[in-house]
């Protein structure tokens, strides 16, 4: 649809503001332009849609030269949405589309015929102002003003879209619907949109794929995932980001990392003695949120918390909803339920047990507790139909250090296979299949770390904070273990 | 009925009541049906056909002219403010129109179009001329800009005008009251000078009518529209200029109408210059026409010179539009 070849040019033929661009986007696809202020963006629109006359290189719409076309030819093809500026004199929203229009109009007679009504009205409805196309442009919001704008551009009925940053300016509402819009107009209709973007998460967000310019030349172009690379970023913007999946879509995310010395306090390390024991939880309040990663019932998978609650209920605890319950529960209690881990236990907070553990160059504390009404061999489990239990191995580990996702990961699989080798040396059984038991089948496991002081890259049985993780997790549930067996007997 | 042709209706129903009262009201009271009536009073039918229907004509031209490039000029400029008085264009035709009478000037070819034909080369290098010295000032070109560089240029025209007419002496004080804005004893000879002028200037505008409408959203959308830029602006002001030069010639400057006419037109019809166009023309008719008609009847026998009227009435328009602007 749209070729750029070797195009090089700017106001000035001695220093041109971009240099040797090479693309082309396909009929369908939405390309999104990014780069720093300075990098070149507009000019390169403007390049490619004729405003600016260029030293060399070829522009070609539909395999034929721009030049080749009339300029209501071109207005034919190509639809070019500037960034636009208030203006002296208001129309209506119907005028301001029908302008859209003037490519199709005859010089002298004044024509309208139903294609064109037929155009603006779709313009109108696909952008969804035509319930106020009788009013002035100038008592919209700027959210409706800019809708507005597309839909004149949209009018022209052309193949090919250029937009110079089209959500400036607007509220994270209206950016959505706007981009949505010209999304669905790409996905349904074919239409095919080359537009520049400040907001590196949004054309990522909403483009097929990305051209990321630097000082006028490409630096990088290709699927969102193959431009938004940190080292990509951190060269062209001169600012350290970090990429992270988004929640729910196969699209890349980024966020910035700001480089303000001396903001975060310097985290206290955590010791045994700062996890309470209270008559129905067992509660840690760190001074600074760690990062946690746990299969809790509040607040599970990744985070940065404050407050961890391990809740003693009651054996018989059953709740539809007990995420819910929880919430409320923890509010009641005075516990921020966005800044709270929690999980539930059938065993008595009393009996919880709470180690640390300390090598030369690693420190952790481990809290456990244990009930194994519930032991269930894993390789067996398949033979059970069981109903939901509340969980009864609930394990912490915080470590006094900075991890990576990966030690995390690690770090899970230590505390597993340590709390397995418990179970076998505690000689706890399934009793269904009466083999030795894995776990029971509702543990939680949370593993959280400071962030701060000693870095560990990995966490693995190999190093030295997966040697600790294995010896403390173990110890401390063969303690819980054998006091819950004794527990038992008294009973 | 659509709103609109109900605009139309009214406006053209205006029209036609002003030029009525224009024909029928002064000194003599003229009864309209002279117009149809064969056997009417001789004096009376004198008077309406070579002295007030020239006039009402006259009066409604030069209306329709300034207003309908005032129109444009705004579209134009995207400023509220722009006409010819505003931008000194009429100040310019001023010095054509002078110039020609000073020099006794007469084009061979031109012959009796050479007044308004020079009043129109004069509004055009004035035209260009604060254009250009605009945007050296200000490449914006902000609304004070260009009516700074208006007054600027203006007053420096106008110094010329004295200049020679201090020069020239007794003869040519009749030019300062033509300077001053009137359309009286000027009969039918004036009004076939202008005539052709007003007509291809209107054609020249109506024509970029849809032009005027895109480049409202700036000259590089307007472009991507399919608008070619550079013929439309260049369409615009030879016809702009040559309305002015056409008004100039036969009535001096007169101010405003250019100015109050467009805004009211656009405040009650909207901006689209299909529209605006022609009502902005024909509302220019009947407002110069009343006003001409108030200047002469208002302290009969004396005549006011009609710019006086106008003023008096666009003045605060001026300042209306311009603190409204500015409140925004």
């Amino acid at each position: 649809m749209l070729n750029v070849k070797d195009l090089t040019g700017g106001y000035d033929e001695k220093h041109p503001i971009v240099k040797g661009i090479n693309f082309s986007v396909e009929k369908g696809q939405f390309l999104g332009v990014l780069g720093p202020n300075g990098s070149g963006k507009s000019t390169l629109l403007k390049a490619i849609s004729g405003t600016l006359p260029f030293n060399q290189g070829n522009v070609q719409i539909e395999g034929k030269s721009r030049e080749e076309y009339t300029a209501k030819e071109l207005a034919r093809k190509m639809a070019v949405l500037p960034q636009l500026h208030t203006q002296a004199f208001s129309h209506s929203v119907r005028e301001t589309v029908s302008i859209g229009r003037y490519p199709y109009q005859h010089r002298w007679l004044s024509t309208w015929t139903d294609e064109d009504e037929s155009a603006i009205k779709k313009a109108m409805e696909s952008t969804g102002i035509l319930s106020y196309e009788k009013q002035l442009l100038e008592n919209l919001s700027g959210g409706e003003q800019q809708r507005t704008y597309v839909a004149q551009a949209l009018a022209q009925s052309a193949d090919l879209l250029l937009l110079d940053e089209p959500t400036n300016h607007l509220d994270i509402e209206h950016q959505r619907k706007l981009l949505d819009m010209i999304r669905l107009e790409v996905v349904q209709n074919g239409l095919t949109v080359l537009s520049i973007f400040h907001d590196i998460n949004l054309a990522a967000l909403y483009c097929d794929r990305l051209l990321l310019l630097n000082k006028g030349e490409i630096y990088a172009m290709g699927e969102p995932h193959e431009v938004l690379k940190e080292h990509f970023i951190k060269d062209v913007y001169h600012t350290t980001i970090s990429t992270y999946p988004h929640p729910l879509l196969p699209k890349p995310q980024m966020t910035l990392m700001p480089e303000i010395k001396g903001e975060r306090k310097e985290s206290v390390p955590i010791k045994a003695e700062d996890i309470k024991i209270r008559d129905e939880y067992v509660e840690l309040h760190t001074t600074s949120p760690l990062k946690a990663f746990s299969s809790a019932v509040h607040n599970a998978g990744v985070g940065w918390y404050q407050y961890f609650v391990n809740r003693t209920v009651d054996a018989e605890y059953m709740c539809d909803d007990a995420h819910d319950e929880l919430k409320e529960y923890l509010m009641e209690k005075g516990f921020s339920p966005t800044n709270t881990v929690a999980m539930m236990t059938a065993v008595p907070a009393k009996n919880a047990v709470v180690r640390q553990f300390t090598s030369d160059e690693t420190d952790i504390v481990v809290a456990v507790t244990a009930g194994v009404g519930n032991a269930i061999d894993i390789a067996s489990a398949y033979k059970r139909e069981d109903v939901f239990h509340v969980g009864t191995i609930n394990i912490w580990v915080f470590i006094n250090g900075s991890l990576t996702d990966e030690s995390f990961m690690q770090g899970m699989i230590a505390i597993t296979e340590a709390k397995t080798k418990a179970m076998y040396t505690e000689q706890i059984k399934d009793v269904v299949s009466g083999t030795i038991a894995t776990g029971t089948s509702t543990d939680s496991v949370l593993i959280a770390a400071t962030q701060n002081g000693p870095f560990y890259e990995y966490a693995g049985s190999a190093t030295a904070v997966g040697k600790l993780i294995g010896r403390g997790v173990y110890e401390t549930l063969c303690t819980a273990l054998q006091d819950y067996k004794k527990a038992k007997e008294q009973d | 009925m659509k709103k609109i042709v109900v605009g139309y209706l009214v406006t053209l129903a205006i029209l036609l009541l002003s030029m009525a009262l224009g024909i029928s009201a002064g000194a003599v009271k003229v009864p309209i049906s002279t117009l149809w009536d064969k056997n009417a009073d001789e004096v009376a039918s004198n008077i309406l056909w070579s002295i007030r229907m020239p006039r009402v004509i006259l009066a409604g031209l030069v209306g329709a002219s300034l207003a309908i490039s005032g129109a444009a000029f705004q579209g134009l400029l995207k400023n509220p403010l722009a006409d010819p008085y505003t931008l000194g264009v009429s100040s310019g035709a001023s010095v054509g129109a002078v110039m020609t009478l000073f020099f006794s000037l007469s084009a061979p070819v031109l012959g009796m179009f050479t007044l308004p034909a020079f009043s129109m080369m004069g509004a055009l290098l004035t035209m260009f001329l604060v254009l250009g010295f605009a945007k050296l000032v200000d490449k914006a070109m902000k609304m004070e800009t260009l009516i700074l560089t208006g007054i600027i240029i203006s007053s420096f025209l106008s110094s010329i005008i004295s200049l020679m007419i201090a020069l020239t002496g007794e003869e040519l004080r009749q030019i300062i009251s033509w300077l001053m804005g009137s359309v009286s004893m000027r009969g039918w000879p004036y009004v076939k000078m202008i005539l052709p002028f007003v007509i291809v200037g209107t054609i020249l505008l109506w024509l970029n009518r849809r032009e005027l409408n895109a480049m409202l959203f700036g000259e590089e959308r307007a472009k991507y529209l399919g608008v070619n830029v550079r013929r439309s602006k260049l369409t615009l002001l030879i016809g702009g200029s040559m309305l002015t030069g056409a008004a100039v010639s036969v009535s001096g400057t007169i101010g405003f109408v250019g100015l109050v006419v467009p805004h009211m037109t656009r405040l009650l019809f909207g901006a689209n210059h299909q529209h605006l166009l022609p009502l902005s023309l024909m509302n220019g008719a009947s407002l110069l026409i009343l006003c001409d008609l108030v200047a002469r009847t208002i302290i009969a026998p004396t005549e006011l010179p009609i710019g006086v009227i106008t003023a008096l009435l666009g003045a605060p328009v001026f300042a209306y539009i311009f603190f409204r602007q500015r409140k925004g």
